[in-house]
């Protein structure tokens, strides 16, 4: 039976997800562009992981993780008081580790894109790396950071295995869009599938138009 | 008074190279640095800005100390008082020029030097627009009018110039003179133009992979006795046995001979004989070679 709450799940995941991804990849992409660390690569090499690694191995290293035979799982499920495997938080985790590189590359590029004499001409002027970080470098990589937000959304969206792997199908919990129409195949339930792929079809579909139109404005603003 | 004694070891485009340098300023003087590529002037404006950290060595302006790795004393950037004005103008898209003035704006501190600055360098009209509305020459002026809006110490242009064509280039030097003298600023400025040097500095030093080669009064420096130009002729006035002539962007008036004057056309690209003197060009005493 169609019923609208994997949807609502599904955008309700993609939102938070999205929230906590731009608040993390900021730091981290700036990082990436300005620190001199040594073993930088190493790092870069673990965020990008989840580009090309399977989403069952990180679901299923994550369920090792989240389990509390694992003192991780312990330590998450004394912090949090249950269990976050075959939860909406554990699902929230697991979607921000998996998106994480498509939010963060979008922002480094632009970031590392932007001449250097803009920082150093802040620096001068006697501003913080803070003020500078909101003031200058952010708002001229506006375009990278809608790219991102996009990005990680439709990514999160989408997501299928890994949602399957730590999330399961609980309703109301667990059973985002992807997991349902999945169910949905499984019982044959033709009908419904379609209209959940219809319906995430059109979302998507609406999501790039609306980027791509607002894309297009500000650039011509930029350009008039 | 600046004291700059420092060093540092530079990997350039090509090899490596020490930048070793033993510099004293005075004060409200008007200092230019003159050589070839990679011979270590934007490093050493980068070192005295702070952007850039020296291996070793003293800089010091008046009595505040802002680097001496033996004491371990490194003012950021943030803390000494310079001005930047880069190669590439560097103002921020976001922000109308006006908003450019402003962030430059210390907390606390009265717009009225925006104003003042705005009208200074005849950007009022600009306000409101954003940088990519703008030619080079009018971008290049407000990143001047910025770098002075905290009223700087010292003042480092980096070749601020070189984009710009022959006309703008005589007007943005009256522009910094202009500055230099209205905030008595210390002004030390990268550039590769003699004319420019002898007209605008007091001080020339010339820098040779890294070390200062030469250290003089810029009429001295560039020393030259006659030099031959070319020039296009703009007017021939036949009564007063004149022609007016285009001499790098401005107009000029040379006297010509008689026998000379039928030679010539208006469009006629002359050779001219100017002498130097004290560092500055005579025009009037231009000779006309046929």
């Amino acid at each position: 039976m169609f019923d609208w709450d994997p949807i609502l799940l599904s955008l309700k995941l993609a939102s938070v997800t999205t929230v906590i991804l731009l608040i993390l990849a900021i730091p981290i992409a700036y990082w990436l562009v300005y620190s001199r660390f040594k073993f930088k690569a190493v790092v870069e090499a673990i965020i990008s992981l989840p580009l090309i690694l399977p989403p069952t191995v990180l679901g299923f290293y994550l369920l090792l993780a989240f389990s509390p035979s694992f003192f991780t799982g312990s330590i998450l499920n004394s912090l949090f008081g249950t269990s976050i495997a075959f939860s909406f938080f554990g699902l929230v985790v697991a979607s921000v580790i998996y998106s994480l590189p498509f939010m963060v590359h979008p922002i480094r590029s632009g970031l590392s894109n932007l001449p250097e004499s803009y920082s150093d001409v802040s620096k001068v002027l006697g501003k913080s790396k803070l003020t500078t970080l909101f003031k200058v470098l952010l708002p001229n990589i506006k375009p990278s950071l809608l790219t991102g937000i996009v990005l990680a959304f439709a990514h999160t969206l989408g997501e299928f295995g890994v949602v399957l792997m730590i999330g399961g199908n609980i309703p109301s919990e667990t059973r985002v869009a992807s997991i349902a129409i999945y169910d949905e195949v499984e019982s044959l339930n033709y009908a419904s599938a379609n209209t959940y792929s219809l319906i995430l079809l059109v979302l998507a579909f609406i999501i790039l138009l609306l980027v791509s139109s607002y894309n297009r404005n500000y650039l011509s603003r930029f350009w008039k | 008074m600046i004291k700059c004694d420092i060093h540092k070891n530079l990997h350039g485009a090509v090899d490596k190279m020490k930048l070793d340098i033993d510099l004293t300023i005075d004060r409200r003087s008007f200092l230019a640095i003159y050589g070839a590529s990679g011979a270590g002037k934007t490093s050493l404006l980068k070192i005295l800005s702070g952007l850039m950290k020296a291996d070793s060595g003293v800089i010091s302006f008046d009595d505040t100390l802002w680097f001496d790795n033996e004491m371990k004393i490194d003012l950021p950037p943030q803390k000494r008082s310079v001005g930047f004005v880069f190669q590439e103008y560097s103002l921020f898209p976001n922000m109308t020029i006006k908003g450019n003035l402003e962030y430059a704006l210390r907390k606390g501190d009265s717009k009225k030097t925006i104003d003042e600055l705005l009208d200074i360098m005849q950007i009022k009209n600009l306000a409101e627009s954003y940088p990519k509305n703008l030619s080079g020459g009018q971008q290049q002026r407000v990143a001047l009018a910025r770098a002075v809006v905290q009223k700087p110490k010292l003042l480092l242009l980096d070749e601020p110039f070189s984009a710009l064509d022959d006309a703008l280039r005589s007007q943005m030097q009256e522009y910094i003179l202009k500055i230099h003298n209205r905030y008595a600023l210390t002004t030390i400025m990268v550039s590769h133009n003699k004319s420019e040097i002898i007209r605008m500095a007091d001080r020339v030093i010339e820098l040779e992979n890294g070390k200062i080669s030469e250290d003089e009064e810029p009429s001295h420096l560039f020393q030259i006795k006659k030099l031959k130009v070319n020039a296009l002729v703009l007017n021939i006035d036949r009564d007063q046995l004149k022609i007016e002539v285009d001499l790098t962007g401005i107009s000029n008036f040379v006297k010509v001979g008689l026998d000379q004057i039928e030679q010539i056309q208006v469009g006629d690209t002359v050779t001219l004989e100017i002498e130097y003197s004290g560092g500055k060009v005579t025009v009037e005493g231009a000779v006309l070679v046929l």
